[in-house]
């Protein structure tokens, strides 16, 4: 039988992080632009977060503490393999608490608490071209880009207005970085752009199907597109967390039974527990055992 | 309270032993070991071997077990294992035309020097379901002597007289391209859209060189030759200033001759199109070089007016562990996207019916 070697260190060979944390340090150095990357196959499939999981491999070290969460939270299946391939291959300590974390990997949400300075949040991206919709070449986007050449952009969000009365983008709702580059913020929904902008934390975004990394490093401003008189505005709800009573957070819908029952709960699993146990209640929310 | 995807640990590892469990099957039945999947099933096993690009006839065979016979996910398994691995260098290119041939056909000559050799193949064969199979009593097949008499590929032949493009010339000195240490730039040079094409999908590569023979991006190709044998790879030593041989592979390789009207710079002459798979894969080998025809049509400034003349559109769609990945994440949980979609579609709905209310007050 053949004999298969020892695994490096978070799996990846240091050739291989080598090359990644060059092409992380030109995304930094020119912000939001896309870097190519070779990216790796890895044992996760494409899609499910290998760009992420590749740039968190290239960066982590045995001091790390590394949270993962997908939809916002911890415990989501997803989340659960990436947080144990990290444990198993890097045996770095894990957390679920915000705070604690040097290196978040995201899929979908950016935590509600304010990331700090030292803090890194890895996004997992499935498309990372913002115009890829509107032009499905890649040879047609980069010259775009390298033209700033961005009104198509802008004419689809008009048509949007024209035909919705509202810009009808909800989530990967474009933004330009540092007035440069028109960046896709991974698909998060538009709730959370406002955390991108002038960030504590260093933000890298690896889409490995896609082969690019690109990066907003720390205080780099961070605008969602819009129009003067169609200003960008986030989701709000109606009605706050069923669990802790949070508001100005985002919520996921539960559904309760067949008649149309529903409640909505805190997308961020971390933020709702934290506040729970600080004591407070929302209105299906129980009441903490006090310590 | 929905829980479905929620809390995970626990129920992933349930999950997986459920999986091995299955893998398994009854067992009564005897455990399948490699070296009879390595035997009985040699051209899952190529095809694993090909698309996993890695040729390593055990890994595929634990790779198919490992994957239930799901070949896409064996693939997906080697490739996974492969980028691992330390990278020495790039070997000499292979001479196909000093193949130990076992198989050797070509539908433009009824006969050429070195001969028609048909081999182990399924054309010819009835399509009726064997039960003699199943006890395994097989005769042996009759063998003779290898014939002294060189095999020459037709496209050489033909290239003596200038009806055959030259297969062009590279700098020496030009690292040969690599997509899995490079990222791709589009357009892309030929080496790499043909190593792309290799470990491309041959079903995506078959349904496109159809398409080709259906008048999308039609090419009037002809099989100049297909050669299924073993080829000897070598390696070239800094240190020993010469090349060393690391062993035999076996490969299926099929030149497509296809028409060429000529343009002002070049006469009128047949064109190539290339295709070369580790193993037995003639299916795969000419969907291959019908594709790679198809994708030259900028070279020789064709009209590009199909999907198989459209290389963005082809290589970055031919790699299946890529689009099964994609495809499949559509299962992850997306409720943090859709509840804004949701929120939206609601509002809109809400906006709808106050101004039909409005209408209808009016």
């Amino acid at each position: 039988m053949t004999t298969l070697p020892q695994y490096n260190f978070a799996y990846l060979d240091e050739q291989t992080k080598r090359m990644i944390r060059r092409a992380i340090l030109k995304a930094i150095a020119i912000p939001g632009y896309q870097v190519p990357f070779s990216s790796r196959e890895m044992p996760m499939p494409y899609g499910w977060g290998t760009g992420g999981v590749q740039v968190t491999a290239s960066i982590i070290g045995p001091d790390d503490v590394l949270k993962v969460i997908d939809q916002g939270a911890d415990d989501t299946t997803n989340a659960v393999s990436i947080r144990a391939f990290f444990a198993k291959v890097a045996q770095v300590e894990t957390t679920t608490h915000t705070s604690d974390a040097t290196i978040i990997q995201t899929r979908h949400r950016i935590p509600e608490k304010a990331l700090s300075k030292g803090q890194v949040l890895v996004y997992q991206v499935p498309i990372p071209e913002p115009l890829r919709f509107l032009e499905p070449r890649e040879t047609e986007t980069r010259k775009m880009h390298a033209l700033e050449e961005y009104g198509l952009m802008h004419v689809k969000l008009y048509e949007d207005i024209a035909r919705h009365g509202r810009i009808a983008t909800t989530y990967a709702y474009p933004v330009k970085v540092e007035g440069r580059y028109v960046m896709d913020p991974s698909p998060t929904p538009k709730f959370d752009n406002p955390k991108m902008h002038m960030s504590e934390a260093l933000q890298l975004f690896g889409a490995g199907r896609e082969h690019r990394i690109y990066a907003v490093p720390p205080h780099t401003e961070v605008v969602s597109l819009d129009f003067e008189d169609h200003p960008f505005a986030i989701q709000h709800f109606e009605q706050p967390c069923a669990l802790c009573g949070a508001e100005q957070v985002y919520l996921d819908e539960v559904i309760l039974d067949d008649r149309g029952g529903h409640m909505y709960v805190c997308s961020d699993t971390d933020h709702c527990e934290e506040r729970r146990a600080a004591g407070h209640v929302g209105d299906l929310g129980v009441k903490e055992a006090a310590e | 309270m929905y829980v479905a995807v929620k809390g995970g640990e626990a129920a992933i590892a349930n999950a997986h032993a459920l999986l091995a469990d299955r893998r398994r099957g009854d067992r009564t039945v005897p455990a399948l070991r490699l070296d009879q999947i390595v035997e009985q099933l040699g051209l899952a096993v190529d095809r694993t071997m090909g698309e996993g690009s890695l040729y390593d006839k055990e890994l595929a065979a634990l790779a198919l077990l490992q994957a239930r016979g799901d070949l896409i996910e064996a693939i997906f398994l080697v490739r996974a294992y492969r980028t691992t691995l330390p990278r020495f260098g790039y070997s000499s290119p292979v001479d196909t035309g000093a193949m130990l041939i076992e198989r050797r056909i070509s539908a433009t000559f009824k006969d050429l020097p070195g001969g028609q050799m048909l081999g182990p193949t399924f054309d010819y064969t009835h399509r009726l379901l064997d039960p003699g199979i199943v006890t395994g009593d097989v005769a042996a097949p009759l063998l003779r002597e290898a014939d002294a008499e060189p095999a020459p590929r037709v496209t050489d032949l033909l290239g003596r007289q200038g009806l055959m493009e030259p297969d062009g010339e590279t700098d020496p000195e030009r690292e040969v391209g690599d997509l899995t240490r490079e990222p791709l730039d589009f357009p892309l040079d030929r080496d790499l859209r043909l190593q792309a094409l290799a470990r491309g999908d041959e079903g995506f590569l078959l349904a496109l060189g159809y398409s080709t023979q259906r008048g999308y991006g039609r090419s009037h190709p002809f099989v100049g030759e297909i050669r299924i044998g073993e080829v000897e790879v070598e390696f070239d030593v800094p240190e020993l200033g010469f090349a060393v041989s690391l062993g035999r592979i076996r490969v299926t390789e099929c030149q497509m001759v296809n028409q060429f009207k000529g343009s002002a710079k070049v006469p009128p002459q047949f064109t190539r199109g290339y295709g070369l798979v580790f193993g037995q894969a003639e299916r795969k080998a000419m969907a291959m070089s019908l594709v790679d025809r198809a994708l030259r049509a900028r070279e020789f400034g064709e009209d590009i007016v199909a999907p198989a003349q459209d290389e963005e559109f082809v290589i970055s769609h031919s790699d299946n562990v890529q689009a099964t990945g994609f495809v499949e994440h559509l299962k992850l949980p997306h409720y943090v996207d859709f509840q804004a979609e949701l929120d939206l579609i609601r509002r809109m709905r809400a906006e709808h019916e106050a101004s039909e209310m409005k209408e209808a007050a009016e």
